[in-house]
């Protein structure tokens, strides 16, 4: 059922008395600088914009609601208590440019952070100001750009990128400056690495890398790898989207990565709130300490205890990303998180996602479906492809998604890694029960039925969401990306 | 373990469906010599009880001050509804709406947010949201680059009013694609931006930035400087602070054409000050640009039955389809922020915002009055301001600002150190949450330390 949109339920003069001041102060502008008219915003009554914005939640999928098998996603349960915690007054109501005395609380929790994720990582120095994984993998290009650069190979600007990266990785590269150089990766999941011998030179930057890989699959021959690489003169980036299938078991430190970037709005459980917000704090090891992006948190032996690290500490920083220091309150609700797992509960969440995505990835196959890449472990995530199906029984993985949303979840990731036709990318995380496993491989199985008896109805699916299927193609070329009051 | 609800059966269950002895064997592609033992470094869990008990007393620790900073981040009134609503379950664990009919709430969220956005900005088109004002800028200066086919030059002017670590910001996103960024003087008798850089242009910027209000608080001539611009062959860039919007010209109404791209720092519509983040950039642009804008875009549609529904569209743009010529590589992007705005929009609607940017301008010139009454404290500029204020003290801030603080008020921020020419300065705002008491008590602190 279609909800009107809130300026349709407006009426002139009407708004929420309680939330602005009484008067209308005067004030002295003068009237150059002035708008000619005023905005079109709702006028709705408080009852009204409760009503509407609770109905519109109402018509989400969410992880509070539905198993969310997202793969790269890491839709884990976002515990409640972070949310309750990093909103505290004296958290919620500080200003970023308070005086350090008064924040010591705050930076407490921040250099904390920053030590903890460092050892999970097993890297040597961290940033917390990206505020995204697009803009971690940015700063990680950015400090290997930086590393050449100060070392008199300025001409260093090729990066190599797997075929089956996420996008980001190369429009990150695009974005620093760099030309992507496209690997392949090899029947089993794992980098040509003959391939790789002969894309790397005297004009690498380095490599960007997912470990385990967009594939699902652990990277094999990562040591021999780095070496290649490394022997080359490049760095070693990790993209860290699928660090909870190694967290607490293996740390990217260890396999010689120069740098990486973890998701905490995945790995460590902040809400993804419809989009965002994310947080990629950034870990690097010995070569590119000097050049991390700043503000950092700074400890020392005198008064106040916490203090930032800025331009004149660090003078080879790549600089600053954002107007302030990152998505604070997202990195106390990693904080809270991290404090809540601790040593034991870190070390269990690989164990546990990766359990869960065996466990699935077997009930799966065992009922018939055809694995990405049977034959090797599953890390946190699997593939299923439906290429079989979708030449014999016309149902494509477009189509099993969305009538797995009639089923009551949320569909897996749908055609991605591009390399496996009519994939699904199932990823459960260590959050999901056994139970709820079983029940999704069962209305995978029920769905693969209706393929097979009634494939016209499942190719209408969903039908039982408040839309239908919706016409992609209409809203490109009929862009209608604003309401009009006609 | 905390969020785990495996038990000893069901581990033994599944690593029999598996096939395997234990949770040890699936893990065995992994070169044995990569496995860790243990995790240094990390502490033991806490229950939910004692994380509470530590965090509320560092919380405790940051809190009780009077709040007199601006500087880009703004203390206004925030609705219960907003955040109570936004932290639903149903829009606080959702995720990016990739799958359209499960998160209609969230896509109607979003049109309804770019609808007002455009608005605001008397623009064609809104984006979904960027990662805060800063960056947006930096994305806004990428576009121009892309979308200015009239010139190959990738000078970058900044009128003297934008924000300084802006346009820092914009250097270290943008300055690796060849982008520089050089600022107009500063009037100093009005604080506002001398054009003679734009008008002696040889070499004519790719685009030109303007920010209203300027980071002091001052108002600038934005449809000369906008006509300007043009007549120069340069796009123009509107940095914008949101609130004001209720009540100052809409950039798309800038001089005679509009400015091209609109963007700007959302945190002042319904997200708190929370040390800096998150907060949300916006962004809007005339219809001709569209297709340049980066970040997700939703639209309005019809599904299978003909009736209404939201989708995320013009998706051609954007890294997953066009990966290494994507117009940016942004993926997530701030939802949650969004989604408090636009609760936040709804509930005021353009006679409540009009009035919150009106009383904290009011606020704002009745607390510089106060503070003037005291014998060593100047106005550093004349002419008219928005809700923030830079006054000259005849001795050095930072003191003054600890002696402040020490008495509960952040008084402001000192100008001094990152503004030098501007000597010993101070940047003071004061938004509708501040009552008349309230200025006076920073008055009769302040005239006490200065005496």
């Amino acid at each position: 059922m279609h909800e009107p949109l809130i300026f349709e339920k407006s009426r002139h003069g009407r708004r929420a008395y309680a939330q602005a001041p009484a008067d209308r102060a005067e004030c002295d502008i003068p009237a150059e600088f002035l708008r000619d008219e005023p905005p079109m915003l709702p006028e709705a009554s408080e009852l009204q914009v409760v009503r509407h914005f609770t109905r519109l939640s109402q018509q989400n999928f969410s992880i509070d609601t539905h198993f969310y098998p997202l793969g790269s996603c890491t839709m884990k349960y976002n515990p409640r208590a972070c949310n309750t915690l990093a909103m505290l007054p004296g958290f919620v109501n500080r200003h970023p440019l308070g005086p350090e005395r008064y924040g010591q609380g705050f930076l407490a929790c921040m250099h904390e952070l920053q030590e903890m994720l460092k050892a999970v990582t097993g890297m040597k120095a961290v940033s917390l100001t990206p505020m995204a994984g697009a803009q971690g993998e940015l700063t990680g290009v950015a400090m290997i750009r930086a590393y050449h650069v100060a070392r008199g190979e300025p001409h260093r600007l090729e990066v190599i990128v797997p075929d089956a990266a996420h996008g980001t990785n190369p429009a990150t590269a695009t974005m620093c400056g760099c030309v992507v150089r496209e690997l392949p990766t090899g029947r089993d999941g794992d980098i040509d690495l003959d391939a790789l011998r002969r894309a790397v030179g005297a004009n690498t930057a380095g490599i960007m890398l997912t470990n385990p890989s967009t594939l699902g699959v652990f990277e094999r021959n990562i040591t021999e790898v780095a070496a290649i690489v490394h022997g080359a003169g490049g760095l070693l980036y990790y993209d860290g989207a699928n660090l909870n299938a190694i967290l607490g078991k293996v740390r990217p430190g260890d396999m010689e990565f120069d740098v990486i970037h973890m998701n905490l709005h995945k790995t460590f459980s902040t809400p993804h709130g419809g989009g965002g917000p994310g947080s990629g704090a950034v870990g690097v090891g010995a070569r590119l300490m000097p050049f991390l992006p700043i503000p950092i948190v700074g400890k020392r032996e005198g008064e106040p205890e916490y203090f930032w690290l800025t331009e004149e500490h660090m003078p080879q920083s790549i600089g600053r990303l954002s107007g302030f220091m990152g998505n604070a309150g997202v990195l106390l609700r990693a904080y809270v998180y991290m404090r809540m797992l601790g040593r034991d509960g870190m070390r269990r969440i690989a164990e546990f996602a990766t359990l869960n995505a065996n466990y699935l990835m077997a009930r799966l196959e065992q009922a018939g479906f055809e694995l990405g890449f049977p034959g090797r472990r599953a890390s946190h995530e699997f593939i299923v492809t439906l290429k079989r199906q979708s030449r014999t029984l016309n149902v494509t993985a477009m189509d099993v998604a969305k009538a797995l949303l009639d089923h009551g979840f949320h569909a897996p990731t749908t055609y991605f890694p591009l390399l496996v036709p009519e994939c699904l990318l199932i990823e459960p995380t260590e959050t999901e029960t056994r139970e709820m496993m079983d029940r999704f491989a069962d209305a995978m199985i029920a769905i693969l039925h209706e393929a097979e008896t009634d494939i016209q109805r499942l190719k209408g699916a969903p039908y039982t969401l408040p839309v239908r299927r919706l016409d992609d193609v209409k809203a490109a070329r009929n862009l209608d990306l604003a309401w009009k009051r006609s | 373990m905390p969020f785990i609800p495996h038990t000893e059966e069901d581990i033994g269950d599944m690593l029999a469906a598996i096939g395997v002895p234990d949770v040890e064997s699936l893990f065995d592609e992994i070169p044995k010599e990569l496995l860790i033992r243990d995790l240094d470094g990390i502490p033991d869990a806490l229950s939910e009880m004692e994380i509470s008990r530590l965090m509320r007393a560092r919380a405790a620790k940051d809190s009780g001050l009077s709040c007199f900073i601006g500087a880009g981040a703004y203390e206004h009134h925030i609705p219960a509804v907003v955040w109570d609503i936004a932290t639903r379950g149903e829009f606080y664990s959702a995720y990016t709406p990739y799958q359209a009919e499960a998160s209609q709430g969230t896509l109607q969220t979003i049109y309804e947010y770019q609808s007002m956005i455009a608005s605001l900005t008397g623009l064609d088109a809104s984006n979904a949201s960027l990662y805060d004002g800063a960056s947006a800028l930096a994305e806004a200066a990428l576009m121009a680059v892309r979308a200015n086919r009239g010139t190959k030059s990738r000078r970058v002017l900044l009128a003297a009013g934008v924000n300084d670590t802006y346009r820092k910001v914009a250097a270290a996103i943008a300055g690796s694609q060849g982008l520089t960024f050089e600022r107009m003087g500063l009037d100093s008798t009005t604080g506002a931006s001398d054009p003679g850089a734009l008008s002696d242009a040889e070499d004519p910027p790719v685009a030109v930035v303007i920010q209203q209000p300027g980071f002091f608080g001052t108002l600038e001539s934005v449809h000369e400087l906008t006509d300007l611009a043009h007549s120069q062959g340069a796009l123009v860039i509107a940095v914008v602070n949101p609130t004001s919007l209720a009540i100052l010209a809409a950039p798309g109404r800038w001089g005679k054409q509009g400015a091209d791209i609109a963007c700007g720092e959302g945190q002042p519509l319904g997200v708190p000050l929370s040390s800096g983040g998150p907060y949300f950039g916006f962004m809007a642009c005339r219809n001709a640009l569209l297709r340049q804008m980066p970040g997700r875009i939703v639209g309005r549609t019809t599904d299978l039955d003909g009736n209404p529904g939201f989708t995320l569209t013009l998706q051609a743009r954007e890294q997953h389809i066009r990966r290494s010529k994507a117009t940016s590589n942004i993926c997530t992007n701030q939802g949650l922020m969004v989604t408090a705005a636009t609760i936040y929009l709804s509930l005021l609607g353009q006679e409540g915002l009009a009035r919150v940017a009106l009383t904290s301008c009011r606020r704002t010139a009745e607390l510089v009055e106060l503070l003037c009454s005291i014998e060593g404290i100047d106005r550093l500029f004349e002419g008219p301001h928005f809700h923030e204020c830079a006054l000259r003290l005849d001795r050095p801030t930072g003191p003054v600002l600890e002696a402040l603080a020490e008495r509960g008020i952040l008084g402001g921020i000192d100008l001094s150190g990152t503004h030098p020419e501007l000597g010993d300065a101070l940047l003071v705002c004061a938004t509708e949450t501040k009552t008349k008491a309230d200025l006076e008590a920073y008055r009769d602190a302040l005239r006490d330390i200065m005496s």
